[in-house]
C-alpha cells in the first residue's frame, strides 16, 4: 500500500472544499451549466441518462480495506448500492444526487481517495497491472513509477487543458495485464544492459473511433529522465493535436498523420530542451515513493500445505482455483482474481454488502489489500495458500466465486444504452445472455481462454476491437444492431479484431456468438489451441461461412 | 438509437416533448405548459412542428438552474391521449435499466 503524506491529504481536501463551493454555486444559479460543466467533468462528475455519474479513481489499482469500505459506504448512503468497476482502474456510481456530491467526495477524502482527472481532457487515472509487486518475474513494482507520474500530472496546469483525454497505462511483466498498447501512452519497465531501470516507450495506442496500437517511440528511456520525456510528449502533442475536431484530437491521430519517425523527432527535440532540468529525478526522490509502499511480512510457508492438498479432493473448489488462483512472486502465497462476472449479471458490478465483506476477507487473507483490474474483476494480491480453501468458502457465500477468471463469461462490458447517454445499443444484457448460454462450467473450460467484450457504441469503453470476440452495438434505423469482430487481443501482443460480416439484432448475437465458438470447437487443432490462436491461424473465413452460412 | 447529443437540427417527425435532467439531483424530466418540470411524462407539454419545439426547447434552456441538457425527444400519444416514450433509450429513461437490476428503485 501506498502512504499519502501531509501535502497528498491537503490536496484532496481542499479539492472538496473548491467543489463543494462550486456546487452550491451551481445551485443558486451563480454558475451556469456552461460555466460549471468542466468544473465537474474535473471532478469525475457526468451527466448520464439516468442521473449525474461519479466516477472515482483508483490510482493504479490499489485499495486498501478502509478504502474499499469507503466506496461500499458511498454505494449505500448516496446511491444505489452497488457500484460500478470500469476498464481503468476506476469505480463509477450510476445514481448520484449533485446536491450530495460534496459529502460523498469528503468522506472518500477521509481515506484517500478523490476523483480528480477521472474525466475531461487532462491527464486520467495512471493505470497498472493489477498484480503489481507481486507478479512473479516482474521487473520492479511498476506502482513506485505511476505514483510519481501521478504526483507530477495531478492538477499540472500545463496539461490541465489538453485536446483531449489523455491516459498512461504501466507494466513491469512480459506479460502485458495493463493493456499498455491501446494506451496514448503505454509504459515497459525494462532494465537496459547496465541493469539500469528505464522504460519503453510506446504512444498513439487506443481504441474508439479510429482504434490504433500503439508505437515504441524509444525502446530505452532511463527510469530518471521518464518525466521529461513524458511531458515532451505533451507538448508535443499540446502544440499540434487537433481542437478543432473532438473525433481527431487524440494523439494517436496526431502519430498517425505525423507518422511515428516525424512525431518521435519533434519529441526528441523538445526532450534535449529540458531532460537536464529540474525535471531529471534524483534518486531519492524514487526512493522516498518506493518508501511509502509498505510490502507484507511473508511467512515462510511450505509450497504445498496440507489444507491445499487436501482441499484438492474437491471438483468445486479446484474448478474454481484453476482459474482465479495464479502464482505469487512469494512460495506459499498466490494472487487470487475475484470474479466480478455472475451468470447473468453485470459485468463489475458489486454490491455494498459484497465490498464490506470483501474487504474484510483482504484483512483477513491479504494482508488488507485489494486490487481493482482492467478487466473488472478484483483481486487479493497475496494469500497464504493454505487459506485458499476458507478464502473460496467464504467468497462462494458472496456470489463472488464464479469460476469464470478468463473463460468466456468473464466478459468485460461498458454500461452501454441501460445507462449511458453516448451509447447507442444496449451492452449489459448481450452479456448477461451470453453468461446463461455458456453458464455450464464444464462447457466454458472445454472452450477455454476466450475474451469477450462489448461495447454499446463507438466510443470502445467496453475495448471491443481487442477482444478476441468484439461486439459492437451501433444504430440502424431506430434498432439496435451488433457488429461482431474476432481476433483482437489487448495484451503484449495486442492486435485489433476482424469483421466476420453484416451486423445482427440484439436477440440474434447469442445465436451468433454460440455459432462462433462451435466453429472454433470444431477447427481447432488440439484443445489446447486457444480460440484466439485458431483465428489467427484461418483467419476470418471459416468463422463467416459457419454464421452466416444459415442468415 | 442516436445520442441526442449528436441532435444537430430540430426536425421533428410527430409529437414530441423536451426532456432534461433536473440539476439538483439529475432524474428525468420533462418540461411542462407551466413552464416547469415534471418527473411524470404524462405532464409533458406536446409539440407536433418544428416551430413549437423550438420554443418550448429555447424556454427549456432558459431554465438552467432547474434542468440541464434538455433536447427534444419523439413520444407516441394514444387514442387515450397516453404519451408513451418514442424509442428505446427514452424508454429506458423512463422506466429504468433494462437488466434485473434489483438495486434499481
Amino acid at each position: 500500500m501506498y502512504a499519502y503524506d501531509e501535502i497528498d491529504r491537503t490536496l484532496v481536501n481542499e479539492r472538496v472544499s473548491e467543489f463543494r463551493d462550486q456546487v452550491k454555486r451551481r445551485l443558486s444559479g451563480e454558475l451556469t451549466e456552461d460555466e460549471f460543466k468542466i468544473l465537474r467533468l474535473q471532478n469525475g462528475v457526468y451527466l448520464q441518462l439516468h442521473a449525474y455519474m461519479f466516477r472515482v479513481a483508483i490510482p493504479y489499482g490499489t485499495l486498501a480495506t478502509d478504502q474499499l469500505r469507503a466506496l461500499a459506504h458511498v454505494a449505500r448512503k448516496y446511491d444505489r448500492g452497488y457500484g460500478h468497476f470500469t476498464t481503468r482502474q476506476n469505480i463509477q456510481f450510476n445514481w448520484i444526487k449533485l446536491a450530495e456530491l460534496p459529502d460523498a467526495l469528503e468522506d472518500l477524502a477521509k481515506v484517500g481517495i478523490h476523483a480528480m482527472q477521472t474525466s475531461g481532457n487532462n491527464m486520467r487515472n495512471v493505470t497498472s497491472d493489477q498484480w503489481a509487486g507481486v507478479a512473479p518475474g516482474e521487473i520492479e513494482d511498476p506502482r513506485i513509477w505511476s505514483e510519481l507520474i501521478r504526483q507530477h500530472t495531478t492538477l499540472h496546469p500545463e496539461f490541465s487543458f489538453l485536446p483531449r483525454k489523455f491516459k498512461i497505462a504501466i507494466t513491469a511483466s512480459d506479460h502485458d495485464r495493463a493493456a499498455i498498447k491501446i494506451h496514448d501512452i503505454g509504459l515497459k519497465l525494462i532494465k537496459n544492459e547496465k541493469g539500469e531501470t528505464g522504460f519503453e516507450v510506446l504512444v498513439g495506442g487506443g481504441l474508439g473511433r479510429t482504434p490504433f496500437i500503439g508505437k515504441t517511440i524509444k525502446h530505452f528511456v532511463h527510469g530518471r529522465d521518464i518525466l521529461s520525456y513524458i511531458e515532451a510528449i505533451l507538448r508535443v502533442y499540446n502544440q499540434y493535436g487537433r481542437r478543432d475536431n473532438i473525433y481527431k484530437a487524440r494523439i494517436k491521430i496526431l502519430v498517425h498523420e505525423l507518422g511515428i519517425e516525424k512525431f518521435s523527432r519533434e519529441v526528441e527535440e523538445e526532450w534535449q530542451h529540458i531532460r537536464n532540468a529540474s525535471l531529471q529525478i534524483d534518486d531519492e526522490v524514487i526512493e522516498d515513493i518506493r518508501s511509502r509502499f509498505t510490502y507484507p511480512a511473508y511467512e515462510k510457508l511450505p509450497h504445498m500445505p496440507d489444507e491445499l492438498r487436501q482441499a484438492a479432493a474437491d471438483a468445486d473448489f479446484e474448478a474454481w482455483r484453476k482459474n482465479s488462483v495464479a502464482p505469487h512472486k512469494v512460495q506459499g502465497y498466490s494472487i487470487v482474481t475475484i470474479s466480478l462476472k455472475p451468470i447473468g449479471k453485470p459485468p463489475g458490478d458489486a454490491t455494498a454488502e459484497q465490498m464490506d465483506a470483501l474487504a474484510d476477507l483482504a484483512d483477513k487473507y491479504s494482508f488488507g489489500e485489494i486490487r481493482v483490474g482492467h478487466e473488472q474483476n478484483l483481486a487479493l494480491p497475496h494469500v497464504a495458500k493454505r487459506d485458499l480453501p476458507a478464502l473460496w468458502k467464504a467468497l462462494d457465500k458472496l456470489g463472488l466465486a464464479t469460476p469464470n477468471v478468463n473463460l468466456i463469461t468473464d466478459i468485460i462490458a461498458c454500461p452501454g444504452l441501460d445507462y449511458c447517454s453516448l451509447a447507442n445499443a444496449r451492452s449489459i444484457p448481450i452479456a448477461q445472455e451470453l453468461t446463461r448460454r455458456f453458464a455450464n462450467h464444464e462447457l466454458a473450460n472445454l472452450i477455454g481462454r476466450l475474451h469477450i467484450n462489448i461495447s454499446g457504441c463507438i466510443n470502445a469503453c467496453g475495448h471491443h476491437h481487442v477482444g478476441h470476440i468484439g461486439i459492437l452495438g451501433v444504430e440502424k434505423n431506430g434498432e439496435e444492431v451488433y457488429q461482431i469482430t474476432i481476433g483482437g487481443r489487448a495484451d503484449e501482443g495486442a492486435a485489433l479484431g476482424n469483421l466476420i460480416g453484416p451486423g445482427v439484432k440484439f436477440d440474434e448475437v447469442a445465436d451468433v456468438i454460440e455459432d462462433v465458438v462451435e466453429a472454433y470447437l470444431a477447427l481447432r487443432e488440439r484443445p489446447e489451441e486457444l480460440f484466439i490462436d485458431t483465428v489467427k491461424r484461418l483467419g476470418v473465413e471459416p468463422f463467416k461461412e459457419r454464421v452466416y452460412a444459415t442468415r | 438509437m442516436t445520442s441526442p447529443l449528436e441532435q444537430k437540427k430540430i426536425k421533428i417527425a410527430g409529437p414530441s416533448v423536451v426532456t432534461a435532467n433536473r440539476t439538483w439531483d439529475g432524474i428525468v424530466v420533462y418540461r411542462t405548459a407551466a413552464k416547469s418540470w415534471s418527473a411524470d411524462l404524462s405532464e409533458a407539454a406536446i409539440v407536433r412542428n418544428s416551430d413549437e419545439a423550438k420554443a418550448l426547447l429555447a424556454e427549456s434552456v432558459a431554465d438552467d438552474v432547474g434542468a440541464i441538457g434538455p433536447y427534444i425527444a419523439p413520444v407516441q400519444v394514444g387514442a387515450d391521449g397516453k404519451i408513451e416514450p418514442g424509442n428505446l433509450r427514452e424508454q429506458i429513461r423512463r422506466t429504468g435499466v433494462t437488466i434485473g437490476q434489483s438495486a434499481q428503485a
